[in-house]
């Protein structure tokens, strides 16, 4: 059944795949997740506070964030960011915004309230007598979280931010809703342009996979490699 | 040197400390000691401030902790603190857990931290294991890891909160030994423990706590010799008998 398949059109558009659209999802990925864990500890670290007006918020903003469907998120931001830039600077049009940027800073905010989790847990885990131990050095709130509690926290927590790092290089592929030029773009284009949709979903099936399952591999070995020493 | 006022505390209805009222004077050894949950820790962390406490107040080198003026941190940054559990960095070297304090608190640069950390894990005899990470020390080891953090800080006093209680019995004297070569060198202490052998050796004054209240507080002799209160007569023939 495979006779009418003709999967030269992947080695002729190759160079395209990689060069444009795995670029975009891998970068994507790699910034997001970044952003998404700087985003997300601060989250974490507002709603361990002992401030009531931080803890609300920060709690909001991750129960408000973890009840869309990102699809939705993604929509949004795409046709609204040039308007709330046009609000934020008092432009006199809607300024317009990159696609790389739109989408980086989409998944940086969505995903942040799924990372800001996982970094409130791993914050909980590290035993209560080590930010003493740093208070009673001198430390105050910020020397604490810097030096002693995030680096531990961070450590304990590699493996499961990476899982969800994952998760998102494969939620990265939504971003074709609005036409960006991710992998999934490129290759759903090159299969319109040339009608060969089986043969290019399937390698991107595959490419995707592949990655994944060579990522989550790492993931485990790294896993044993880092325990802190206790 | 610390002059604790008639200090109260409450963990919601429960009354942790009552009007605890003592004081530790320069070159001090003042041991603190109770049954479990009578408030010993929590006085002692008081002190520097990582407890909060209602009522009273606690004056350190004549700074008063409620004064809202007062800088806690760099007071904290004064009075050197050590953990039953030992509370080492576990992800930094043995170095590393002895330059920090220094150089991020009192902006030593890494040349002067360094030379004082060694000079201190010299001291406390584990210079060897400069280069290691903490948990591939014996418990014994960090707790004197510890102590040689607390003094790399030049602090101004030393609290020790059941410095041995989490020790295998046979690492219980290596730690002992570095606090008492401290007290003879005329180091103002504050201990909570139950080594009544520790406290004989190198205490000037002895004080038994009960459920949040200070109930004795009296010289080492007078402690040892004859307690007044039938509370830490009990005590005392409980933790003397074995
Ligand atoms: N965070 C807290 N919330 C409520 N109660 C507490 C808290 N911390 C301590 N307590 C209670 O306060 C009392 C005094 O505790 P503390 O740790 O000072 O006792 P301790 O004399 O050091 O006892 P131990 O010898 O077991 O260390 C205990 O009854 C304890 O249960
Ligand atoms: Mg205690």
């Amino acid at each position: 059944m495979f006779s009418d398949f003709d999967f030269g059109v992947i080695q002729r558009s190759l160079p395209y795949l990689i060069k444009e659209g795995l670029t975009f999802t891998l970068t994507l990925t790699a910034l997001s997740t970044i952003g998404g864990v700087i985003l997300g500890t601060l989250i974490a670290m507002a709603r361990l506070s002992s401030y009531r007006v931080l803890q609300v918020a920060g709690a909001g903003y991750v129960n408000f964030l973890r009840s869309l469907p990102l699809v939705l998120v993604i929509f949004w931001f795409y046709f609204l960011m040039p308007y709330i830039l046009q609000w934020v600077t008092g432009a006199s049009s809607p300024v317009p915004v990159g696609a790389f940027a739109s989408a980086l800073i989409t998944f940086t905010i969505f995903e942040a309230a799924y990372f800001s989790e996982i970094m409130r847990a791993g914050i909980q885990s590290i035993p209560r007598g080590q930010p003493a131990a740093a208070a009673a050095l001198g430390m105050n709130y910020w020397q604490s979280m810097w030096y002693i509690i995030l680096p531990q926290a961070f450590r304990n927590m590699l493996p499961v931010i990476l899982t969800q790092t994952i998760i998102l290089f494969q939620d990265t592929s939504l971003v074709y809703v609005v036409s960006l030029p991710d992998f999934l773009g490129a290759a759903s284009k090159v299969a319109q342009r040339d009608g060969r949709l089986v043969e290019m979903y399937i390698f991107a099936a595959i490419v995707y996979f592949i990655i994944s399952f060579f990522a989550s591999w790492l993931v485990k070995r790294l896993q044993a490699r880092i325990a802190i020493i206790r | 040197m610390i002059e604790i006022d008639n200090v109260s505390k409450w963990y919601g209805d429960f009354n942790v400390l009552k009007h605890c009222t003592t004081s530790v004077t320069k070159g001090e050894v003042v041991v603190v000691c109770g049954p479990s949950g009578s408030g010993k820790s929590t006085l002692i962390k008081t002190v520097n401030g990582l407890e909060e406490f209602q009522e009273g107040d606690i004056r350190v080198d004549g700074t008063a902790l409620k004064d809202k003026s007062t800088n806690l941190p760099k007071l904290r940054s004064r009075v050197g603190m050590v953990f039953q559990h030992f509370e080492l960095f576990p992800h930094l070297k043995i170095t590393e857990n002895l330059c920090l304090g220094q150089m991020k608190v009192l902006g030593r640069d890494r040349e002067t931290a360094m030379k004082k950390a060694t000079a201190l894990l010299e001291r406390v005899g584990l210079e060897a294991h400069a280069h290691k990470f903490p948990g591939q020390l014996s418990g014994g080891q960090q707790q004197r890891v510890a102590i040689a953090r607390a003094l790399c800080m030049d602090p101004i006093v030393m609290l020790f909160d059941e410095p041995t209680s989490a020790l295998d019995p046979e690492m219980v004297n290596e730690v002992l030994d570095v606090m008492v070569e401290l007290a003879r060198e005329g180091m103002t202490m504050m201990v909570v423990t139950h080594e009544m052998g520790f406290a004989r050796k190198v205490a000037n004054r002895v004080i038994f706590m009960d459920r949040g209240e200070i109930v004795e507080d009296a010289t080492k002799d007078d402690f040892f010799g004859k307690p007044r209160s039938e509370r830490a007569q009990q005590f005392l023939s409980k933790i003397l008998t074995h």
